[in-house]
């Protein structure tokens, strides 16, 4: 299914994901991984570090609210694969993201911009795993 | 107050991830899909986020701590392992066949589809079974 280029739109995103990154060391001085935050909410130390990982995910999830009253219309979400492929997809990427410190916004924005030589061997492995993922499962398994 | 910051930063994130089209599994897909119906949009997102990133991180680590911290925590090691490389590996290919990531999902709960919170309760799944692993114990990794 083809989806359509949005070069505006996805810089302009881009630009307030960076911003929300950059709000979150300029106020509790942490690094923006989904994954740790998740995980850190799930998996609770202390009161402390549980509270401010609720708050963060509960902005997070008011987003496509914020998005639906000013514009009208909720964001474009298509999911193009099985139930059962989201249950495997998701538990590789729990135990992946977990075991390898981070995901896209981990390693990929926050990581890459302090220059991390961790994430900058990371996210060229996780990209090109997904890139052969997606190859096989379209085009040689045509799923 | 941190928690209300804590709060607005979420938005401000999740805002970005809505408008990006990140939240969206066709789009993710199709971006790793060269071969197919390839669109490359999210290289503009990745490109925005890296240039703020960059720049913003900067001018906040002139500052001697925090608004409500003691101290900036930013990871410090410098290690490249199996742990590292593996973990990555499977990360992608999860991501390849879902088409969500966590950064991604939790924004897109907002939107109340079942299939998101289907992916995040098997992302935790994925997390408890990382620590099952006796190789990789949380504690001694941190």
């Amino acid at each position: 299914m083809e989806t359509a280029f949005t070069p505006f739109a996805s810089l302009g995103g881009g630009l307030l994901i960076g911003l929300g990154a950059v709000l979150l060391m300029l106020g509790l001085g942490r690094i923006f991984g989904a994954t740790g935050i998740l995980s850190g909410a799930v998996f609770v130390e202390n009161r402390d570090e549980l509270t401010w990982r609720l708050a963060l995910i509960l902005g997070m999830i008011f987003a496509p609210g914020l998005i639906f009253a000013v514009t009208g219309a909720m964001p474009a979400l298509t999911v193009p694969v099985s139930p059962a492929m989201i249950i495997v997809g998701g538990v590789i990427v729990g135990l992946g993201a977990s075991q390898g410190s981070g995901c896209t916004s981990g390693h990929g924005v926050c990581g890459l911009s302090r220059l991390s030589l961790r994430s900058l061997v990371a996210v060229p492995t996780f990209m090109a795993t997904a890139t052969i993922t997606v190859f096989l499962i379209r085009h040689v398994f045509g799923a | 107050m941190k928690h209300l910051f804590s709060l607005l930063t979420g938005l401000v994130f999740g805002t970005g991830i809505a408008i990006s089209g990140m939240m969206d599994p066709a789009k993710v897909l199709n971006f790793f899909d060269i071969a197919g119906t390839w669109d490359p949009s999210l290289m503009f997102v990745m490109g925005g986020a890296l240039v703020v990133t960059f720049f913003g991180y900067r001018l906040v680590w002139r500052r001697s701590k925090p608004l409500f911290e003691q101290r900036f925590q930013v990871p410090t090691s410098t290690l490249i392992d199996t742990k590292l490389i593996g973990g990555s590996a499977l990360f992608g290919i999860g991501w390849g066949i879902a088409g969500f990531c966590p950064g991604a999902a939790i924004p897109a709960l907002g939107t109340g589809r079942w299939e998101v919170a289907l992916f995040l309760i098997a992302v935790t799944a994925g997390f408890y079974v990382r620590r099952l692993l006796p190789a990789a114990p949380e504690k001694a990794a941190t």
